[in-house]
């Protein structure tokens, strides 16, 4: 595996330019009164009660992801180019969804496979030739960047069903500036805080025709127990919208109306971060009390804008990962500005063949999975784990895709041994309206604390940072 | 507001209220106890706390003696009694959890904060009287910080009024259920028994609701019964008493209707009781039998709680 590129220090250890304030604070600041400063973060997510649940650990029902206080920094000019590069990818991304439950021109023209699509646990049905307000899917995208050198941003996943984590770069942000103002003082940093009025404004905009000029928003949560409960509140809090769960709503008519002291009103708008699955008891699974009976038919009728959209699921899906930047090129017309990993799809005997004799030296990821489970990172595991990914593979290899260990950069990060490098990927959020697509200027930096490890995944053990957009 | 959140803001304020209430019991229970047998006689205080809690029959499926030990544990710390003070802090943090979007931060700091420390500091309970002391005093601190942050945070909408109407029936309910264990030992004016075991068993009841001071201000008297039995039903410059809770109450619902624009069961029934509270006199109260009287509050007050369910939070 090559050198990680570190984001600080660069290739042969010079000192990289939006860096170079921090280096010199760092160089000032005595590791203690950073370890204070630790400390004093941490206590700050406790009592703001900014914590994630771990499911199945139930001695810890409730946890603080750890947080770093070093920030990580990109120039304005790196930002340009990713800002460039994000809002045409979910550009391509919401027409490839609507041309999947519409004409499908994209398979027409044998771009992607059929089978991929239609044998895909995450494709909608119901959703075919269903219009859905606006023609916005992914309202919400978050999606994972990871850098590899001094020129190259790569996409590592897009996150377009729910994705969450966008409270915490909110969040640490509050901290950082509480805790350092002077390092603050030293930067122009662009602002994130108007994330919140940009997502409510999207929100408002995608209402479905039948609305009134003001729309009702909701943000709908699984509940208490969720593990990004924290976010949802924190979100809905910042939007000043309702919080409902399924039981607080009900479909009358096909519309969707919230119980309230006042009697039932109607609700144009929600922002759900209830999976597919969860929505509607009388569509999908019966066995659940989470969603609401009723509400795809409120949806079918146009009566509501649910996002994310129905059936989004299919453009998270790691095979057709695969194929994004054909599928930028078909849509838009365009060379895609942020490139892929390259990836071998199992299910082609050719690349098959090929990650079967390079087992060692590949990541192999579940097509459906999530949040690091059920991965093979080759050069870190041991022969008895390959040779069980080998056979799970030749069993069923349509589930899974396989991929270099990527180079993922390095910020440094303070460590029980000091600063030391660790690997970052950044996952920025990307808001769809009916009329923009806007990123507020920042994301949701991940780090792999421990030394060595590519894994970044909260559920993981992995930490955040503080995301510096230099305004210059 | 959805009915969910002015459900869960409703019973937070409850909760806070009756952790504060249970350690006021402790604490007034502690102070006689501490008095010599001369003084207090024969007694069981700590039986007499279990009953002013309302948690008499479940303690006794549990254990087998009402001793200090015992009750302290069931009343503050026990995970069997729906209603220890820890039970209440735990749920009271729950249901901030479900309605964050609905509290300040200052209230969320605050029961965050105390479920913090309840855990870390007191989950095994205290083993001295003056670490329980201490316990008493966190949960005292921590509902007049929550109330006080409510007070000083919150916009004045139904939000607010839901969480004070949970709280002022909470407290009405404590205050009678204080009296109706008491009454004994609030006599007619002319059957004088005096002595000090009244005495003591007065001081208490004015401690559990902290009037003890109030009371010579009102009064200006030493400690009558009769006195005390005015204080804590009909004087509604006392926060706690019974008819200044329901000023509260009826004040809340009013501000509710007039905000919907619509009156209803809840704002009759509170009316009617706060009226009959208003045109009562202690000699008719008397007369009639204080036992009787306070039963009947507590089941007009638990009605409002039902007919305020009804008519909003479902």
């Amino acid at each position: 595996m090559a050198v990680a590129f570190d984001e600080m220090n660069g290739p042969g250890g010079d000192l990289r330019p939006a860096y170079r304030e921090l280096s010199r604070w760092l160089k000032e600041t005595p590791p203690d009164a950073l370890e204070y400063r630790r400390q004093e973060a941490e206590l700050l997510f406790r009592r703001i009660g900014i914590t994630f649940a771990v499911y199945g650990d139930a001695e810890a029902q409730e946890r603080l992801i750890p947080f770093d206080v070093i920030p990580r920094i990109i120039s304005s000019k790196e930002w340009t180019l990713l800002e460039k590069g994000l809002k045409q990818r979910v550009r391509a991304l919401n027409m490839f969804l609507r041309d999947i439950y519409h004409g499908r021109d994209i398979l027409r023209a044998n771009i992607i496979p059929d089978d991929l699509i239609f044998q895909n646990p995450v494709f909608r049905p119901e959703m075919n030739g269903q219009s859905v307000p606006h023609d916005v899917y992914v309202h919400i995208a978050g999606i994972d960047i990871v850098r590899v050198d001094a020129d190259n941003f790569i996409v590592l996943e897009d996150n377009a069903r729910t994705p969450s984590g966008v409270s915490y770069m909110l969040e640490n942000r509050e901290i950082m500036m509480r805790l350092f103002p002077d390092l603050f003082a030293r930067h122009r940093v662009a602002p994130v805080e108007r994330y919140p009025d940009e997502l409510l404004s999207a929100l408002r905009s995608v209402a479905p025709l039948s609305a009134s000029a003001e729309p009702t928003v909701a943000l709908m949560t699984p509940g208490v127990y969720n593990s990004a409960y924290y976010e949802h509140s924190f979100l809905a809090d910042k939007l000043g919208i309702e919080l409902v769960e399924g039981r607080d709503l009900v479909v009358k008519n096909d519309e969707v109306f919230m119980r309230t002291t006042e009697g039932l009103k109607r609700v144009d708008v929600i922002y759900r971060r209830v999976d597919d699955d969860f929505l509607d008891p009388l569509t999908f699974r019966p066995d659940s009390a989470l969603g609401v009976p009723g509400l795809m038919s409120a949806y079918a009728a146009g009566n509501i804008t649910l996002a994310n959209a129905v059936g989004t699921g299919i453009a998270d899906d790691k095979a057709i990962y695969s194929y994004m930047p054909e599928v930028v090129k078909f849509y838009l017309g365009e060379e895609p500005i942020l490139k892929n990993v390259q990836t071998w799809r199992c299910r082609e005997p050719k690349d098959l063949a090929y990650v079967l004799d390079n087992l060692g030296d590949l990541v192999v990821k579940e097509v459906h999975g999530s949040g690091g489970y059920g991965m093979l990172i080759g050069p870190a595991a041991t022969k008895a784990t390959i040779e069980a990914f080998r056979d799970k593979l030749k069993r069923e290899p349509e589930g899974f895709i396989a991929q270099p260990t990527l180079a993922l950069s390095t910020c440094p990060t303070c460590t029980a041994s000091g600063l030391a490098p660790r690997h970052v990927d950044l996952r920025p959020f990307v808001l769809t309206g009916s009329q923009h697509v806007t990123i507020v200027p920042g994301g949701l930096t991940r780090v792999a604390l421990k030394e060595g490890s590519l894994v970044v995944n909260s559920s993981q053990g992995g930490g955040t940072k503080d995301t510096w957009i230099l305004d210059e | 507001m959805l009915s969910r959140t002015a459900e869960n803001l409703y019973w937070l304020a409850r909760y806070v209220e009756r952790a504060e209430y249970i350690a006021r019991t402790i604490d007034a229970t502690l102070r006689v106890t501490a008095l010599p047998a001369a003084y207090i006689g024969k007694t069981n205080e700590w039986e007499s706390a279990l009953l002013t809690a309302g948690v008499s029959a479940s303690f006794y499926e549990t254990y087998q003696e009402a001793t200090e030990q015992n009750v302290v544990e069931y009343l503050a710390f026990s995970p069997a009694n729906p209603s220890s003070i820890k039970n209440c802090i735990e749920a009271a943090r729950l249901n901030s959890r479900s309605v964050r979007t609905a509290l300040t931060s200052e209230m969320w700091d605050t029961i965050n904060s105390a479920w913090i420390e309840l855990q870390e500091v007191w989950g095994k309970g205290t083993s001295s009287r003056e670490e329980l002391a201490r316990f008493l005093r966190f949960v005292q601190e921590t509902s007049l910080r929550f109330d006080g942050s409510a007070y000083r945070t919150m916009l004045r909408n139904d939000a607010y009024w839901f969480s004070r109407l949970g709280l002022h029936l909470e407290r009405a309910d404590n205050t009678a259920r204080i009296l109706d264990v008491k009454y004994h030992v609030l006599l007619p004016e002319e059957e004088h028994v005096g002595g000090p075991l009244d005495y003591y068993q007065w001081t208490s009841i004015l401690r559990s609701v902290s009037a003890l001071t109030a009371y010579h201000w009102v009064y200006r008297e030493t400690l009558k019964p009769w006195l005390i039995a005015d204080l804590l039903i009909l004087n509604d410059t006392l926060p706690r008493s019974l008819a200044s809770c329901y000023s509260n109450l009826v004040r809340n619902l009013d501000q509710i209707g007039v905000a919907y624009g619509r009156q209803g069961a809840s704002q009759r029934h509170a009316r009617g009781v706060r009226n009959r509270l208003e045109h009562s006199h202690m000699d008719d109260i008397f007369q009639h039998g204080v036992h009787e009287f306070i039963q009947e509050f507590i089941s007009d007050n638990a009605r409002l709680g039902e007919i305020i369910t009804r008519q909003y939070l479902i």
